[in-house]
């Protein structure tokens, strides 16, 4: 029995990929969680402080944050803190979720530009670059200000917000996919006598698809990043945003409460990208591997939206 | 008629100190169904060239005819089946939906492209390859999946650009026999980049010889052995008397 | 239809030309006039937007005019550049801790390929979470005022690009040169420092420009949930809060500019690193 169950293992029979990605990253997180807690235990025991004091009120215990997160809000409120951070977040994507689009149309649309024009290219892609220098906290209050004048709700300001942050990789991204095809491949396309629009839907698009996805799941970590900003100036109460700030403030009582909401605003971020790379799957099929890993590739994936 | 006709055509590349002069006063007829291949050194011009024919590049100088037609027209009314050294299939595209391509963008029914692509498939001996995507083939697959589609909208007038410079010696050698096979039968009017010999010798019908700096024709072989060429004709002593002539043609302007 | 790895084009490399280097001058003339078109452009703008505020007489906590931007910059020039010493104190200590951390856990990744299959998905996690969300912890830990609390989270955001390229550079390597070396007998510290280690380069320092330009704009936005008054981030959060625009675009002008000296840095530490790659050539070389 013994003597099989090393076979299983020799003959090179081993776990599928995902169950083995899945144990990796349990055993990480496991790994993280053991950091934390032997962390607290050890700088407790040596007495040490630095960097972080390893106090409860600083460092909650894990199994702190885990029951603040099924314990009502408030005292004697009835709702759980993880249904309030959970509506918290669903008023927040609905932010994003509209930023992302407004911000991925944008995008997409002055990749088009850019590519049909190199003179709008040269006059414009300084700008797209610098326009991510400027913070949006600085935006963010004059279009809350805008939006208020023209009796706009204020989550479609947040939105607005959102998508300056989420049109800039989708841009980037589209231009270099658009460009990607082979200079013969749009050779071929002028010997068809294809029209512009031809050669957009039939050749430059398709290939730029796998760039575009990856950007858009730059995007949309962004765009949540994006909502949780633009509702500080806007000040609405109902959002991750204000959330953030309220258990920040109030840190020293319940830090347990923070840590909690910074885990939910994280898993917000993780199910819209989880959701992007679903939708990739079923658009993008029945490309050669290397051809789907390839834009994955570093500037792409370093450029993280960040605000 | 012919096919081609090529008057006086020059092209310079840029402009001040920097420029180059590609190609310089080229003179060249090509009967309809004809197969003509160019040859030289690299530089010489000999892609430019068959550009300027497909209204790739515009010319410098001097006038071209494609049927009677300018380049451009001839362009417009779908004239012209290009391959070029990269079979550029489009990844995302299944081998079928690859060759159907042109006729998509021409607006052919779905039941017309269906049929041409069965046929084209079956012509270049890909018929059970229609399902495949194009990283799943050979190379040599590949190409003929770009000949098929090159022929799939049956333009009058095929450009061909060292479509087989990236096979190995085996699979070229099969490729230009199946060439030859499919010319034959659609009898279309074929112009043949190469920088091989023995292949513009065994193809064309006429092999160019061109040299560099600026690019002009130095001599027109006329490759008189009968068709249908096959091995016998490789291993023929008049086949070797064409390749010398060709190779000596090239030295002279070295 | 694949692209080369080396080819990914920056992203910044807008401001590529601006770099000082030894060119002809007609490089320079040609490369000055790639900017023409922006520059116009921009110039345009300016007199478009002043003219706008003025003639449709707009009040200044809407939209302020590029004049009175300017005037305010000035006024304000003292006040503006302290807040810029700090945040730009926390944008490089952030740079420089992330990168060291991001080095390391490349290495460590690169050298144990096991790490690497149990990384992947946690750094695809890790890359959808909104990393400003730190930024409250990040402030009590360290304390509101602390210099490491904002550098803390910029390191964040730096560690994953500076990681993921540099593990990517770490392990694709031309299979001809491991091979080469492998004729060679050379002993692995060597391939290591001969072939892994310039090979990830290019990688590296295309990941440090992003993480350049992300670092300065992360410790702003860190300063929004409380700072040092006298920071980029608190300044303009207060300004524009009190619908005071010309003084955040003051602030925001410091900004720009630290972000683009700090990536005007690392070209430069680029070119010197490196000189043989051919992102660095100019037309001319070629």
């Amino acid at each position: 029995m013994v003597a099989g169950a090393v076979d299983t293992w020799t003959e090179g029979r081993r776990l599928p990929q995902w169950l083995r990605s899945t144990l990796w990253f349990v055993a990480i997180l496991g790994f993280l969680l053991l950091m934390w807690e032997g962390y607290k235990f050890l700088w407790t025991e040596m007495g040490w402080s630095w960097p972080v004091r390893p106090i409860n009120r600083s460092m909650p215990h894990t199994w702190d944050i885990v029951d603040a997160l099924f314990s009502p809000a408030r005292r004697g409120g009835s709702d759980i803190l993880l249904v309030i951070l959970g509506e918290a977040a669903l008023f927040t994507l609905r932010e994003a979720v509209l930023g992302f689009v407004i911000g991925a149309i944008v995008g997409f649309f002055l990749a088009v530009v850019f590519v049909r024009s190199p003179l709008a290219e040269r006059s414009l892609m300084p700008y797209v670059v610098a326009s991510q220098t400027v913070p949006i906290i600085a935006i963010a209050p004059m279009v809350v200000l805008w939006a208020g004048r023209n009796d706009w709700p204020q989550w479609i300001a947040v939105a607005f917000i959102s998508s300056y942050l989420t049109f800039f990789p989708v841009t980037i991204n589209a231009l270099r996919g658009l460009q990607s095809p082979p200079p013969t491949a749009s050779e071929l396309m002028r010997s068809y006598a294809a029209t512009p629009n031809q050669e957009l839907r039939k050749l430059l698009v398709p290939a730029a698809l796998p760039y575009i996805f990856t950007a858009l799941k730059i995007s949309a970590t962004a765009s949540v990043i994006g909502a949780i900003i633009g509702e500080l100036p806007a000040g609405l109460p109902n959002g991750l945003g204000r959330v953030l700030l309220r258990f920040a403030s109030s840190f020293s009582s319940a830090p347990e409460k923070l840590f909690a909401a910074v885990i939910v605003s994280a898993l917000a971020g993780i199910v819209f990208v989880a959701a992007i790379s679903l939708a990739e799957r079923m658009i993008v099929r029945a490309r050669p591997e290397v051809f789907q890993a390839e834009p994955e590739s570093l500037s792409v994936a370093t450029h993280r939206g960040i605000a | 008629m012919s096919a081609v006709d090529i008057r006086g055509v020059s092209k310079v590349f840029g402009s001040g100190p920097g420029q180059v002069e590609a190609l310089k006063d080229i003179d060249l007829s090509i009967e309809s169904g004809q197969f003509v291949s160019l040859i030289g050194p690299s530089g010489c011009g000999k892609s430019t060239l068959l550009r300027l024919v497909g209204d790739l590049l515009p010319p410098t100088g001097g006038s071209l005819t494609v049927a009677g037609k300018t380049p451009h027209e001839a362009r417009l009314s779908r004239d012209y089946g290009m391959v070029f050294q990269q079979a550029t299939l489009l990844d995302w595209r299944s081998v079928r939906a690859n060759v159907e391509l042109p006729l998509e963008i021409m607006g052919a029914s779905a039941d017309e492209r269906t049929a041409r692509a069965e046929e084209m498939l079956e012509l270049v001996q890909l018929g059970d390859f229609g399902g495949h995507y194009p990283w799943q083939l050979s190379g040599g697959m590949q190409q003929r999946v770009a000949i098929a589609r090159a022929l799939s909208f049956k333009p009058s007038l095929l450009l061909m650009d060292e479509p087989f410079g990236a096979l190995d010696e085996m699979t070229r050698e099969a490729m230009q026999d199946e060439l030859l096979r499919i010319w034959e039968r659609s009898k279309r009017t074929v112009i043949f980049v190469t920088h091989s010999i023995p292949e513009a010798v065994f193809l064309s019908q006429r092999t160019v010889v061109m040299s560099r700096r600026p690019g002009r024709i130095t001599r027109i072989v006329d490759i008189d052995l009968p068709y249908p060429r096959d091995e016998d004709t490789r291993e023929d002593r008049r086949f070797y008397d064409k390749v010398t002539e060709v190779r000596e043609a090239l030295r002279e302007h070295e | 239809m694949t692209t080369e790895p080396h080819s990914d084009p920056d992203v910044y490399s807008a401001f590529e030309g601006d770099l000082p280097g030894t060119v002809t001058p007609s490089a320079l003339r040609r490369r000055l006039r790639r900017y023409v078109p922006a520059l116009v452009l921009a110039f345009l703008v300016l007199v478009v937007w002043e003219l706008v505020v003025r003639v449709f007489d707009i009040e200044e906590f809407i939209l302020a005019k590029p004049t009175e931007i300017y005037s305010t910059f000035l006024d304000e020039f003292d006040t503006v550049v302290e807040a810029g010493w700090t945040t730009v104190r926390e944008a490089l200590l952030g740079l420089a801790l992330g990168t060291v951390f991001g080095v390391l856990a490349a290495v460590a990744t690169a050298r144990w390929a096991g790490l690497r299959e149990g990384l992947l998905p946690f750094a695809v996690a890790a890359n959808s979470i909104p990393i400003l969300a730190l930024a409250p912890i990040a402030n009590q830990w360290f304390g509101l005022t602390s210099i490491t609390a904002k550098a803390a989270v910029v390191s964040v955001i730096v560690f994953f690009p500076v990681m993921i390229n540099t593990v990517r550079g770490l392990t694709e390597v031309d299979p001809g040169e491991l091979e080469l070396m492998r004729a060679i007998a050379a002993p692995p510290r060597e391939v290591v420092r001969r072939v892994r280690i310039p090979n990830a380069l290019p990688y590296f320092f295309s990941a440090l420009k992003v993480a350049a330009a992300l670092a300065v704009i992360g410790a702003i936005v860190a300063e929004y949930f409380g700072g040092r008054t006298a920071s980029l981030g608190f300044y303009i959060t207060q300004q524009a809060g009190a619908f005071k625009f010309a003084e955040a675009w003051s602030a925001i002008i410091v900004g720009s500019f630290l972000g683009i000296a700090i990536y005007g840095s690392v070209l430069l530490l680029e070119r010197w690193a490196m000189p043989w790659h051919v992102s660095l050539r100019t037309a001319d070389d070629r």
